[in-house]
């Protein structure tokens, strides 16, 4: 049975499918040696502490203990339902050491003296006993499980409602996959501290003290024989454990750079095949690939061989009981009843020890994930609502930004100094080149990120003053990426407000020109998008952001590229729409397809993290500088080609030539 | 469970070690079920019959039992473990390869994240799977088996309470394996939901932010984690009756033995050592009995995940090389498209292309301009096999596609997607990504077209930067650059450009055409766009409309013919607008 359970630790690992594994596994922990379970809380002290999974800092002991102790305060609702388990653990433990002694009492007090009403007696008392340990075990197993889920669904909501706090700038330094692992395997982490290890530890603890107790009070030779094996045992698991935890590091980094790899290539398979790189991709997984495989057998070997060896050693002991115990027993010294209460001890000895020695290695790696679900949990937003913020209501939606200094990276300054007006209904475009900072102006108006330096101010109000939820619920904003949830078209629309009627999301529909298409999916607005995201175009997600935009009614419009992929002929119904929608509204447009900004009250060119140019269409153009370039740059061409003769398309290469580099011509 | 015994053929190949694996079984078994007997005969023979040398003999034996099945443990967990990792080795490069032969129409069915838990956690999952056959499978009936006829040997009348332990355990286990699996199943698909949660909350932080919605989104989080808790607190109450069970059903076998056993024997028909050694089976039977338990959720999980790997590596790609497919040898770029209609899998009925015909004589551009779902990306996914046509012919040198080996056919054709992945590693590499061999004059050459010299060049370490995984830190415009610099280093016979200048500014996106226009040659080229101003230098323009041809020529006659065309450029850069740039 133990092996088996060595293997389910193994299984659940792993998580993914984890649930039927870990439960098995969890199932099997419950039973360990045939008891006890739970504890919790007092245990925290008998946590081992020294030779910890060598990692960053040299506090780490200290922080597992502080770990520990953070955990702990989770479990502090469901003190009753602790002690109840902790009882049961106590009573489980205690019945199951009774068993054999009583088998040992059967055979020396009544089998071998022919007592046969004392024997039906004491096997009554035995059924009595098993019976107990069989409904406390059970007992045991059930109060836990409500006690560890309940921990942590308490832990999710906590990690929710973190990431819900945490500023962009957090996002921006770790991965989405990181952050799932957070909640996936860390959490799972913690799911085996609190439904197993810990447990097992406390269960094991008992039993072993117990039979030591026991097994010295029957028989003190024949129990320091039987004792005398565990020193080897011990150097044995220690030993092991060691050079396992270094072999399995190996693994992790192997296997780390063979997951990036797949990852990586599934989500480039177009481009691999368009490049015929298969054959070479192949080629570098497969070296990957058997790298890990072997890496693995060899940490996997060690580690696995622990088990069946200290399962050998109980054999070990029977030789010893069986040897010593009939020289003893030639002796009188020993009774065969003794001898009989040893052996079935025997196995039931060993179980608690090769928990224990595999509950060090599971706890360090199980603390080592709830420390990281802590971290998260400790983790400070950059933007917060500061003490004594107001809500910010009914604006009229004049803009300053005064002076504005800011970095996502300290030292690589993306706004410098950059100071704009926009007063309440006017709409401002912001152009310039990929990377200037247009977007990250929208960012700052937004407070996805605080000001460096300067101020953002909304109707006089420092944008720092108010609460960023008031804030942003005056802004509406379509941003260059779209996203879209997994949930009907309906839904995604009523994103933007989500009190509206479905017949407000089709107006809404309607006026971003997204009705058209909604209606030619299969299930019109009742399409479900995760299954047919692939199958809406870059262009109908565009739409649908907007169309949510709209139905949330903003003072303040932001539109960050917001139809950079939607067609011209589409954007220009759009459009329509769009000027509908900001009128009356403060509005903030990026767009590098300059068709979409003429109309702007004003025009702000970005260049470098600075305002280079500011003005009307007409006055920038009649300027000459870097608007009246890009703007000719975008629309000389067609002059050119009109006025091209027919004739000379034909013979593309020349043709082309010129038409390729009509600005500077057409100047 | 078919999926299962796939899995054991799957084990085929290490067929020695598996045969090694069974002998050093056997003995293990051997050894471990012949030490209660000696125990017993240490009892009886020894001690109550005052025999010092037969105790000694029986230790001895004993002894030599142990190292043979210490020498047994020690084979039988070295083959387990080499055939496991062989077989997980193996399942991953299967499902890898598997996945690379994949066409479009097939992996538009998956999600990334799908295919790649299919070949990390189920594969470890089979691999675990694989290890525990190793180890158990054939020394659980072994075991039983062998037990139980110790019992019998011991003693047939105490060997009788098997009669009910067994059929009761394989009720239990009945019942489970029953009521189990859906419940696992429930479970896991509210992991799932939580976890689409989480995963959305963190894509689309933005939207949740810029909505206000994170109030909304705890709610919604709330539900679903209560109702995770809620199905998890139940399993595990499910399971946690089964061990203390089979435990009890045991020990309820000690009561037996201790009772009727003592009764025996004060009739003086057992031996105290008989009764000790039965109680010894018996334990060995609770530790099959709680092998089996465990495997209820195990073999469940691991059937389940061998099943999702099937269903991948079972994926017929639906594109294939033709059985009698000829290598496109030298080609010259004329691409035709006749009558050709294309749909997705399980939209049959709505037509992404209805009845194209276009034709690009070789080093001609031809430019598709269309609104957004016209199907000018399905179109251009047809040239290199992305998908297949549901109707009509695509053609290159005369040769319809399917009649070329996919090799060669995606050998002559330089392919921009709209989305420019890159892969991690140097600028270098990814520029020659299509053309490892290629020197490093010919990737700057390739990058100066694709104008992305001069932005390698700021960076500090140049083309030799490293990018992080798909190229996170560089602007959609820088990516979009490489992108073309990787397709102009195979100097392609064909380019296909899919949007791909869409986050180019204008400036950068006339230099790029005018410097592919200086280098074209004999390329032939087909090119998608939403900026008027990138078509007008094309051969020829066809608009598409809902899938189908409304207009194709070129600008001028465009301009003069199709109102659509007319729309569309008045849209961009109509208006007056061209008056104002004049001046």
């Amino acid at each position: 049975m133990s092996e088996m359970r060595g293997q389910g630790a193994g299984a659940g690992r792993d998580q993914g499918q984890g649930m039927a594994a870990r439960q098995g596994q969890r199932a099997a922990g419950a039973s360990g040696a045939g008891q006890g379970q739970q504890g919790l809380n007092p245990l925290a002290r008998n946590m081992p502490t020294q030779g910890m999974q060598s990692g960053p800092g040299a506090d780490r002991p200290r922080d597992r203990q502080r770990t520990f102790g953070r955990l702990t305060a989770y479990l502090r609702p469901h003190r009753a339902l602790i002690a109840v388990t902790a009882a049961l653990v106590v009573a489980s433990t205690g019945l199951a050491l009774l068993g054999p002694y009583l088998v040992g009492l059967a055979i020396d007090r009544y089998i071998v003296r022919g007592d046969l009403p004392g024997l039906w007696r004491i096997s009554l008392i035995l059924l009595g006993t098993y019976t107990l340990a069989w409904l406390a075990e059970y007992g045991q197993s059930y109060t836990i499980v409500a006690v560890t889920q309940h921990v942590l669904r308490a832990l999710r909501q906590d990690l929710f409602g973190r990431l819900q706090a945490l500023s962009l700038r957090y996002f921006d330094r770790h991965t989405t996959g990181e952050l799932m692992s957070r909640l996936t395997n860390d959490i799972d982490a913690v799911n085996r501290v609190l439904s197993q290890s810990v447990v097992q530890l406390v269960a094991s603890g008992l039993t072993l003290a117990g039979m030591v107790v026991v097994v010295l009070l029957l028989n003190v030779w024949l129990a320091l024989g039987t004792i005398a094996v565990m020193p080897i045992m011990l150097y044995f698991t220690l030993h092991m454990g060691r050079g396992t935890r270094r072999g399995f590091r190996e693994v992790q980094a192997n296997l780390g750079r063979l997951n990036a790899l797949t990852e990586e290539t599934i989500i480039g398979v177009k481009v691999v095949q368009a490049f015929r790189r298969e054959p070479t991709l192949t080629a570098e997984f497969e070296r990957t690939n058997h790298a890990v495989r072997d890496t693995t057998i060899r940490a996997q070997l060690r580690m696995t061989l622990l088990r069946p060896m200290l399962m050998v050693f109980s054999n070990l002991d029977i030789v010893v009981i069986a040897g010593l115990g009939g020289w003893l027993a030639l002796r009188g010294m020993v009774s065969v009843g003794v001898i009989a209460t040893f052996v079935l001890y025997a196995r039931r000895f060993f179980q608690p020890l090769l928990t224990l020695a595999d509950l060090y290695n599971s706890i360090q790696s199980a603390l080592a994930g709830a420390e990281r679900v802590f971290d998260l949990l400790d983790e400070r937003p950059q933007v917060t609502d500061r003490p004594g913020a107001v809500a910010l209501d009914s604006i009229r939606g004049h803009v300053i930004f005064d002076r504005v200094d800011f970095a996502y990276v300290p030292g690589v300054p993306v706004l410098k100094d950059v100071s704009l007006e926009a007063l309440p209904g006017q709409v401002v475009a912001l152009v310039g080149p990929t990377g200037a900072g247009k977007t990250t102006v929208v960012n700052l108006l937004s407070r996805f990120y605080d000001v460096d330096g300067g101020a953002i101010r909304i109707d006089g109000h420092d944008i720092r003053d108010v609460t960023q939820d008031s804030l942003r619920r005056q802004l509406g904003i379509v941003l260059q990426e779209t996203f879209l949830f997994a949930d009907t078209v309906m839904e995604n629309i009523r994103y933007g407000r989500l009190d509206a009627t479905d017949e407000e999301c089709i107006a809404a529909a309607r006026l971003a020109n997204a009705d058209q298409f909604i209606q030619r999916l299969p299930e019109g607005y009742q399409t479900h998008l995760a299954e047919r995201a692939s199958t809406l175009s870059q262009g109908q997600r565009q739409l649908l952001a907007i169309a949510r935009a709209i139905l949330a009614d903003p003072r303040i419009l932001i539109l960050d590229e917001a139809t950079s992929s939607v067609d011209t002929r589409t954007e220009v119904h759009i459009q329509a729409a769009l000027l509908n929608l900001m009128r009356g509204r403060t509005s903030f447009v990026i767009a590098h397809r300059l068709s979409t900004i003429r109309q702007a009250d004003q025009l702000l060119v970005i260049s470098d993290g600075r305002i280079v140019e500011r003005g009307t269409h007409q006055s920038l153009l009649a300027e000459g500088g870097f608007y009246s370039r890009l703007y000719k740059s975008q629309f000389a061409r067609a002059e050119v080609l009109t006025q091209v003769a027919a004739p000379a398309m034909a013979h593309r290469g020349s043709a082309s030539a010129r038409a390729f580099s009509p600005s500077k011509q057409d100047v | 469970m078919k999926s299962i015994s796939r899995i054991l053929r799957a084990m085929r190949p290490y067929r020695g070690l598996v045969i090694w694996n069974w002998v050093f079984m056997a003995c293990l078994v051997a050894a471990d079920l012949a030490i209660p007997r000696m125990l017993q005969r240490v009892i009886d023979g020894g001690i109550r019959a005052s025999n010092g040398a037969v105790i000694l003999e029986s230790s001895l034996i004993m002894v030599g039992l142990i190292l043979v099945s210490a020498a047994a443990t020690v084979g039988i967990t070295y083959c387990a473990v080499r055939v496991s990792q062989y077989v997980g080795a193996d399942l991953r490069r299967a499902l890898f390869a598997r996945v690379l032969s994949l066409s479009a129409r097939n992996l538009d069915r998956w999600q990334t994240g799908q295919l790649i838990t299919r070949s990390s956690s189920d594969v470890q999952q089979v691999t675990q799977f694989v290890f525990f056959t190793g180890r158990m499978f054939l020394r659980v009936p072994l075991v039983a088996i062998g037990a139980l006829v110790m019992m019998v040997l011991t003693d047939w009348r105490l060997a009788l309470i098997m009669l009910f332990i067994l059929p009761a355990a394989a009720a239990i286990f009945l019942w489970y394996a029953g009521h189990a699996q859906p419940l696992f199943m429930d479970v896991q698909r509210k992991l799932d939901g939580m976890n689409a949660i989480f995963q959305e909350n963190v894509s689309g932080v933005r939207v949740v932010k810029a909505f206000v919605r994170a109030a909304h989104e705890v709610e919604r989080c709330e539900r679903a984690n209560t109702d995770l808790t809620g199905r998890s607190i139940r399993v595990g109450r499910f399971l946690a009756i089964l061990m203390p069970t089979l435990h009890y059903l045991v020990n309820l076998g000690i009561v037996f033995v201790v009772a009727l056993g003592g009764l025996l024997a004060v009739r003086a028909q057992l031996s105290v050592g008989q009764i000790i050694a039965f109680n010894s089976y018996l334990l060995w039977m609770l530790m099959v009995l709680g092998h089996l338990g465990n495997m209820v959720g195990f073999i469940s999980a691991s059937a389940a995940s061998a099943e999702r790997i099937y269903e991948v590596l079972d994926e017929k790609p639906a594109v294939t090389d033709a059985p009698d497919a000829r290598p496109l040898s030298a080609p010259e770029g004329r691409i035709a498209l006749r009558d050709v209609r294309f749909a997705y899998d399980g939209h049959e009925a709505e037509e992404v292309l209805q009845d194209v015909d276009l034709e690009i004589a070789p080093g001609q551009t031809l430019a598709l301009l269309g609104s957004t779902g016209a199907g000018k990306s399905s179109l251009i996914n047809l040239v290199p096999r992305y998908y297949d046509v549901t109707g009509g012919v695509v053609a290159v040198d005369g040769h319809d596609v399917r009649d070329l080996t996919l090799h060669s056919l995606r050998g002559a054709i330089g392919l921009v997607p709209q989305e420019a992945i890159l892969f991690t590693g140097t600028i270098r590499d990814n520029i020659r990504f299509g053309r490892p061999d290629a020197s490093d004059e010919e990737v700057i050459a390739a990058a100066r077209i694709a104008q992305a010299h001069d932005f390698i060049m700021a960076f500090p370490q140049g083309y030799d930067t490293l990018l992080g995984q798909r190229g996170v830190n560089l602007s959609g415009g820088q990516r979009q650059r490489l992108a073309i610099a990787r397709a102009l280093l195979l100097d392609p016979r064909i380019l296909i450009l899919d949007d791909s200048t869409s986050a180019v500014d204008v400036e950068t996106e006339v230099a790029l055409q005018e410097a592919l226009a200086g280098t074209g040659g004999a390329r032939s080229s087909l090119l998608v766009a939403q900026r008027i101003s990138s078509v007008l230098g094309a051969d020829r323009i066809a608009v598409l409309e809902r899938g189908r041809v409304v207009a194709q020529g070129t600008h001028r006659e465009l301009m003069a013919q199709s109102p659509v065309y007319r729309e569309i450029y008045d849209s961009q850069l109509g208006n007056g607008a061209s008056a104002e740039a004049k001046a």
